[in-house]
């Protein structure tokens, strides 16, 4: 290939890429070092940045002397019930909304809109006073509701979206052929939005696998997830960084893997409704 | 509504019309129902409340007080301080953001050969944890280990060693650099969705009848991503209003109130003091101060829906 253009390409291009990329993981990278340097040599020499001084001695002490595994065990277990129920109750609503025009469709959606902006901090403290008046404070049901407060809305305004994609005229041609409406609902159009539905509760099990201010407030003592739990890392005396970024680490290994398995489909359903405007 | 659906007669001619017309109420009630119990219900409730005066430890001595909480928030120097910070914060971050996104679009948007992986790579800050990124920020600003310093010291920038989250004066920029740092790939992909439905062709006759690369820019991409630009821009300014799961792990609102916004001001009187009544006062008000960047996104956004 000419030369003098791809000399030109890498220094106008790559390498301002390289910087934007080292700034955007940088500080996760060198998270991942701090956590891979035993903690006296962290004290002593700093941040090991050459294998020879790495070790899982972090890691090793964070699966053996903290109850992390079981933090990731409640968190996945509200992650999970917040994908289930954010999506149960919202794909028949987005099917409501993209197929029907019906008085009150507008106010519906406004509706799902606005609780979206709400701010986090005037549902907690009402919630927080609710839940334990019904006794489900510091329960998984608790958090699953508190999280699906996101997760409802968010699922809604997808799928009408993904679902709006999907020709009627498929769900009409099986209704001509005797199909009911929930026949078609679910022969037709839920396996052709399944893609949709699929990167829709992955977004929302990362948001939920995340969340800190929910679970700090509405749960945190019998019910800790990892989010909660990395921050009680922090050692009595002086911060230990070692195992505190161990913990970092494995606490956001899996939304950032899941995220970067469907990174491509998901950022194309997040950008389309504002790519249109 | 979930009585509006009866076990209907699988025919006919005369019932069909009814059936249809209560089908979507049907289909929406669940939705519907969960979010009127976890979210208006709720809110209803925080709206009653700040007209109390309830702390949470004594529930005896609660009383109702009117306008009174709001009264006492107008007289709280905290509260101005909040609301100021708030606005340097919502201020700063969300246009560093734009610009950073921005950049880092453009550059995306180009040609060379790992564009796919540099595209996966720039959105890794989005997808961590709030928690994991103030304690790994808050681990990079530290005085006496942090890397930053180290790095600063070495390029001869500062002298000496620097207290960024101890310092009242520096600790509200080093947060919202944490958060221009944790929000800027969400404008990036937003705008690079943008700039890959400009078509070609425009840039080619630009280039034939001799513009230059910022006129291009200029005329071109600019109007072209500027729809774009709204609403990821008025999309982030709520969110960075709301956000204050970072600021409370960085620096707990502190030194002193200097890293304080309004919703962690609330948050912070309602969960230290239990001050239910106080706290939920300052997060009705800041949520009506929100309104109307909300009221905006909104009519932006359902113009789209009526199509």
């Amino acid at each position: 290939m000419n030369k003098p253009s791809t000399m030109r390409r890498i220094l106008t291009t790559d390498i301002p890429v390289v910087l934007i990329i080292l700034l955007a993981i940088g500080p996760f990278a060198w998270m991942i070092l701090t956590s891979l340097t035993p903690t006296a040599q962290l004290s002593a020499t700093g941040v090991s940045l050459s294998p020879a001084g790495w070790s899982m001695d972090n890691y090793v002490r964070l699966l053996k002397q903290t109850s992390f595994l079981a933090n990731m065990l409640h968190s996945l277990i509200i992650a999970a019930g917040t994908v289930i129920l954010g999506l149960v109750v919202s794909v028949t609503a987005a099917y409501a909304l993209s197929r029907f025009r019906f008085p009150g469709r507008k106010v519906v959606m406004l509706q799902f809109l606005l609780v979206n902006m709400f701010p986090i901090v005037l549902l907690i403290l009402p919630l927080f006073v609710l839940f334990r008046k019904i006794g489900i404070l510091d329960t998984h049901i608790g958090l699953i509701l508190a999280n699906s407060t996101v997760a409802i809305p968010f699922a809604v305004w997808m799928l009408t979206s993904y679902v709006g994609a999907i020709p009627r005229s498929l769900d009409e041609a099986a209704m001509i052929d005797g199909c009911s409406r929930l026949q078609a609902l679910q022969r037709i159009v839920l396996p052709l939005a399944m893609p949709g539905i699929i990167s829709t509760g992955i977004y929302i099990f990362i948001t939920a696998w995340n969340e800190y201010l929910y679970a700090l407030t509405l749960g945190g003592r019998n019910v800790r997830p990892v989010t909660v739990a990395i921050q009680t890392l922090i050692g009595e005396y002086q911060i230990e960084w070692g195992l505190l970024a161990a913990g970092g680490v494995v606490g956001a290994l899996p939304a950032t893997l899941l995220f970067l398995l469907v990174q491509r489909r998901l950022i194309g359903g997040l950008t389309q409704g504002a790519v249109k405007g | 509504m979930s009585t509006l659906a009866p076990p209907v007669p699988h025919d006919l001619a005369q019932v069909r019309p009814l059936r249809s017309r209560l089908m979507p109420y049907a289909l929406l009630a669940p939705a519907v129902l969960v979010t009127l119990f976890i979210v208006f219900f709720p809110m209803l409730q925080a709206l009653v409340t700040s007209f109390y005066d309830l702390v949470l430890w004594k529930p005896n001595a609660t009383r109702f007080v009117g306008f009174g909480n709001y009264i006492k928030l107008l007289r709280d120097p905290v509260f101005w301080t909040s609301l100021g910070h708030t606005a340097i914060w919502i201020g700063l971050t969300v246009p560093l953001q734009m610009g950073l996104g921005l950049i880092a679009a453009l550059l995306l948007n180009r040609e060379f050969p790992w564009r796919g992986l540099a595209r996966a790579l720039v959105i890794i800050p989005w997808a961590l944890p709030s928690v994991v990124i103030a304690l790994m920020w808050r681990w990079i600003y530290d005085p006496t280990t942090g890397v930053l310093n180290d790095i600063l010291l070495y390029l001869s920038i500062i002298h000496t060693t620097v207290p960024w989250l101890a310092d009242p004066q520096l600790a509200l920029y080093a947060v919202i650099a944490t958060l221009t740092w944790q929000g800027f790939p969400f404008f990036a992909v937003m705008i690079l969705a943008g700039l890959q439905g400009i078509p070609q062709s425009q840039y080619e006759a630009a280039s034939i009848d001799g513009a230059s690369t910022w006129r291009q820019f200029v005329h071109i991409t600019l109007p072209g991503i500027a729809p774009v630009l709204a609403t990821a821009g008025l999309l982030r300014i709520i969110w960075v209003a709301n956000s204050m799961d970072v600021i409370f792990v960085m620096t707990g609102g502190g030194p002193g109130y200097a890293t304080h916004t309004l919703p962690l001001y609330a948050f912070i009187r309602a969960r230290q003091n239990l001050d239910f009544g106080y706290g939920t006062a300052i997060a009705v008000t800041f949520t009506i101060l929100l309104a109307a960047i909300v009221a905006v996104y909104i009519v932006r956004t359902l113009r789209e829906v009526e199509r």
